[in-house]
């Protein structure tokens, strides 16, 4: 008899194969983990979590029931369904034995970083297939500097609903998706205190180059950075060199931070003297750029990652990835030969006099 | 973008020169009085080749900027059939050229100078490494030529040979005529320095273009690097300097080598010692022809070679004594510059995604590494030793000219056209001949006087980069590659009417010449003969700088100059030494200060002031 599938599952254990257990986004903190990547540490609710969630607490009939009746063409009273599902979901207790599960494993997350009550990011890790784009449920429900067990597990919760917004469940009625298939996972990862963070493409996502890696960055988490609320810092390293051959430093107004006094993340202003202070030094630009470099190699296409810079760890060991994926844009587009017909030399000196250079 | 009519900025004459248009050759002024031309100058694009004239010319040294004007052009248009691009116009105001490409307009003429020139630079392409060899045997006789010209003084009483051996011709006559000859090597000179260069040029441009295709960012000195660590004699007067500072460490003179800045104290002390004899026989092997590279670009008659101004090897000599003495490596990396460059190849190659594209990259990267040699060696034939024995004959003739009165210094000639040179002789000759005074004598002293006056004026006037009409499109390779001619530099041009103070200028923005980041002290040298100044770890800010410069760059931190691109000499050898240049800032010299505290970031091409 095949052994049932776990309900947690740590990150190292994951792989890119484990989409369907751990949906995407912990696949591929397993997957950078176990290719050698500095990635926080944590574990997975898997989606057979949420299915033994869903059944043993009888939250699939409620659901169900609910959207029994509900005409998916009218927006209101998706809406309404949707707010009635997701309170109830995120009142419902896990059972006592899933609880255990996730409390151990926290606590054991705690030991391995000396850090009781350890602050987490919590995550819904959406597997692709069932949601309309890894954005819309996968990148919004993201909740940062959550800490003690208690909390962790209401903010999975919320992760869960959150496959039940009027969005996603008009998505699955139109693509003709029964809600008993569709499954989460949740992410409860190791909280990076952030002192600077961002986001890193390992091709420009301008113009297509594949030589270089673009970095935006922040102080603070980075969702002031993923959300586009501020202009961030902007360097182009050199792939093949790893030097800085740009950089643009702008006045950065805001940034996201814990409260020390209620331990929760906020925007705060950044103080006016380091606003246009560059938000990353250089060997840490220098650094990140090699770890994008690694990370394309691994995965065999350009990327799109989020990271940070620890401000509890010293320098060399302080620059974690967040999250790793291919990037979609540029891959997507067929890209034409930019060779001379003919393809000698003197062909394309020739096809370039003609076309020679635009200067106005 | 609106740059000035060029017609109105000659209009303003600088009170006190009134009248220079004389000094230069009348087809490089902007006109008015011929309403074709005029119109023709309104609607064309000039810019100022503050490239190789930093200053404004003197009016013998137009020689050269004639020469280029008829070599670049004729291989471009008549030889080898450029498609889109005829030569490159020139004119002059007050004293500093402007050039402008001259495109074919007519698209059926650009078609039908299609298949020559496929034919005809396809066969400098293919057989580029016979014709090189070709070239080498040609230049080299030239130059022997010219070292062999005889400048005859003209003796009160010819002597006897000439009638026993009944020559049949005078001293008077060999002037005149050997003047001639010495300016048509000048000129033939330059007639094999483009016989490769533009194709030469064209190979590495498109290459660069086409890197630029697959890579957007890419810098260009990552381009130039591709084709790094090729051996050029360009390198070799370098070379001979470590060779003999090895030598004086072996055969143990290098007390006498360094004791003195002064060369002649340095000869006299080594005449003394038996080994010392021995390094002076090694440095005369070196000194042909290696010390004829010139201590500045060659292009002007006061860039004296090495073989003038024995102080400057010297102090490189010196430098290098040095280093071998604390046990520093001096030999140039080039293992390691080969295996980075072979590195970076291997990487961008394997990022290319189509079959089709590698090809071409292989193919355009294997002809850029073909001309390569040329378009670095040909520097060292041409501006370098041809140049520096030319401006020593031409000086034999200024001491002609001054022995009879017409001028009084010998550097006053430099003041005069090769044509009017030619007058003078005249007069000198025809006057020694019938034993009276030359008419000069009295007419040129007082020219050349207000004409010195004139060249201090021009000197203070402000050039502006571009004047005229802005083109679409560009085409001659040399404008793109020698002088960057781009959108971001058109942009420059027109917004460098609002110059600021440079006392509060804390950025220059120059190009990204070799990668790092270094802080460090600045030390100006406007000439090679002030690097001596130079502490370890110093910044160097130049001009501009040439191989006779390369023993500064064992000291330095990092460098910095007005002049130049990424294939720029500084470029090239701080590539060499792993360390950052920022070049063709166009004025560091004038901004910076020897001790002011800098940043320069040789990725991005930033020069930071700290003030």
């Amino acid at each position: 008899m095949e052994a049932a599938p776990p309900v947690v599952c740590w990150f190292e254990d994951c792989r890119k194969e484990s989409v369907p257990l751990v949906g995407g986004k912990c696949s591929s903190l397993g997957e950078l983990i176990n290719a050698g990547v500095r990635v926080p540490p944590g574990f997975a609710l898997t989606t057979e979590g949420y299915r033994r969630f869903m059944t043993g607490t009888g939250m699939d009939h409620a659901v169900r029931a609910v959207l029994a009746g509900v005409d998916t063409q009218d927006l209101d009273a998706l809406e309404r369904a949707s707010a009635q599902i997701r309170a109830a979901i995120e009142a419902q207790p896990f059972s006592v034995e899933m609880e255990d599960l996730v409390a151990e494993c926290y606590r054991k997350l705690a030991v391995r970083c000396c850090m009781p009550a350890l602050p987490v990011a919590v995550r819904s890790s959406a597997t692709a297939e069932d949601l309309p784009g890894a954005s819309f449920a996968g990148q919004q429900d993201t909740y940062l500097w959550i800490r003690g067990v208690d909390d962790v597990l209401s903010h999975m919760r919320r992760c869960i609903s959150s496959l039940y917004t009027g969005r996603a469940i008009a998505y699955r009625a139109h693509r003709g998706f029964g809600d008993a298939e569709v499954a989460i996972s949740v992410g409860v990862q190791k909280m990076a205190n952030s002192f600077t963070a961002g986001v890193m493409f390992t091709i420009h996502p301008a113009n297509g180059d594949r030589s270089v890696i673009v970095i935006d960055s922040n102080f603070g988490f980075g969702e002031s950075v993923v959300a586009g609320e501020v202009t961030p810092d902007h360097f182009v390293v050199n792939k093949i060199t790893l030097d800085i051959i740009d950089r643009r430093i702008s006045q950065k107004e805001l940034c996201y931070t814990v409260d020390p006094v209620t331990q929760k993340s906020r925007a705060m202003e950044v103080p006016f003297e380091r606003q246009r202070v560059q938000s990353l030094i250089d060997d840490e630009i220098t650094e990140l750029a090699w770890m994008g470099k690694q990370i394309e190699k691994h995965y065999g296409c350009p990327m799109d990652i989020e990271w940070a810079v620890d401000k509890d760890l010293p320098a060399g060991g302080n620059i974690f990835i967040l999250q790793a994926r291919p990037e979609t844009v540029w891959s997507a587009k067929s890209q034409s030969a930019v060779a001379a017909a003919g393809g000698s030399a003197m062909d394309y000196i020739l096809s370039g006099m003609l076309a020679g250079k635009k200067v106005s | 973008m609106k740059f000035p009519v060029p017609h109105d900025v000659k209009a303003k004459t600088i009170p006190g020169t009134e009248g220079w248009e004389r000094m230069y050759p009348y087809q490089y002024q902007f006109v008015t009085d011929d309403p074709v031309r005029n119109q023709y100058e309104k609607e064309t694009f000039w810019f100022y080749d503050g490239l190789h004239y930093p200053e404004p010319l003197y009016p013998f040294d137009t020689i050269w900027d004639e020469a280029w004007f008829l070599a670049l052009s004729q291989y471009n248009n008549r030889i080898f059939m450029v498609p889109p691009v005829r030569g490159v116009d020139h004119r002059m105001i007050n004293g500093y050229v402007y050039i402008s490409p001259v495109p074919v307009k007519n698209p059926e003429e650009i078609g039908s100078r299609v298949p020559h020139f496929m034919e005809r630079a396809g066969h400098y392409y293919k057989n580029w490494d016979a014709l090189e060899a070709k070239w080498k045997v040609k230049m080299e006789a030239t130059i022997r030529e010219l070292e062999a010209l005889q400048i005859p003084r003209l003796a009160d009483m010819e002597d006897l040979s000439v009638v026993t051996d009944a020559v049949g011709e005078s001293k008077g006559y060999h002037l005149l005529k050997n003047y001639d000859d010495l300016i048509n090597l000048g000129i033939k000179c330059w007639q094999y320095h483009f016989e490769f260069l533009n194709l030469g040029y064209a190979a590495y441009v498109f290459f660069l273009d086409f890197a630029q295709k697959l890579f957007p960012s890419i810098p260009a000195q990552r381009v130039t690097q591709m084709i790094s660590g090729i051996d050029v004699i360009m390198y070799q007067p370098d070379e001979e300097l470590k060779k003999l500072a090895k030598r004086a460490v072996e055969l143990g003179v290098d007390q006498a080598v360094t004791f003195s800045k002064e060369w002649t104290d340095v000869e006299a002390a080594l005449k003394k010692l038996p080994k010392g004899i021995e390094w002076l026989t090694s440095l005369n092997l070196s000194r042909e022809p290696w010390f004829q590279v010139s201590t500045g670009t060659g292009w002007f008659h006061h860039d004296r070679s090495w073989n003038d101004q024995m102080n400057v090897p010297l102090s490189g000599i010196q430098t290098y004594i040095e280093k071998v003495k604390q046990g520093v490596n001096i030999e140039r990396p080039t293992a390691k510059v080969r295996a980075e460059r072979d590195r970076i190849t291997a990487e961008y190659r394997g990022l290319i995604e189509k079959d089709e594209d590698r090809k071409q990259f292989d193919e355009l990267l294997g002809c850029a590494k073909t001309v390569f040699p040329y378009v670095e060696n040909h520097l060292f034939y041409v501006e370098h030793w041809f140049h520096s024995v030319f401006w020593n004959k031409m000086r034999e003739v200024a001491a002609i000219m001054q022995e009879h009165g017409v001028i009084k210094d010998v550097d006053d000639v430099w003041l005069l056209r090769r044509d009017e040179i030619k007058q003078a002789l005249w007069d000198i000759v025809t006057a020694w001949a019938t034993g009276v005074t030359p008419r000069g004598t009295q007419t040129w002293p007082k020219e050349i006087e207000w004409r010195k006056g004139v060249m201090q004026k021009f000197k203070e006037w402000n050039a502006p980069p571009a004047i005229g009409t802005a083109p679409e499109v560009i085409q001659e390779p040399f404008t793109i590659v020698l002088w960057g001619v781009t959108n971001k530099s058109l942009a420059d041009w027109a917004s460098v009417q609002e110059v600021k103070d440079p006392e509060t200028i804390t950025e220059l923005k120059g190009f990204a010449g070799s990668p790092g980041i270094i802080e460090g002290k600045a030390r100006v040298c406007r000439t090679v003969s002030e690097v001596g100044q130079l502490q370890q770890g110093e910044i160097l800010v130049a001009p501009t700088t040439s191989p006779s410069w390369a023993p500064a760059f064992a000291k330095i931190g990092a460098c910095i100059t007005d002049v130049g691109g990424v294939m720029s000499h500084a470029a090239i050898v701080c590539r060499e030494y792993g360390m950052p240049a920022v070049v063709g800032t166009g004025h560091a010299t004038k901004i910076i200060r020897t001790g002011m505290k800098l940043r320069v970031d040789g990725s991005t091409g930033a020069v930071t002031i700290a003030r």
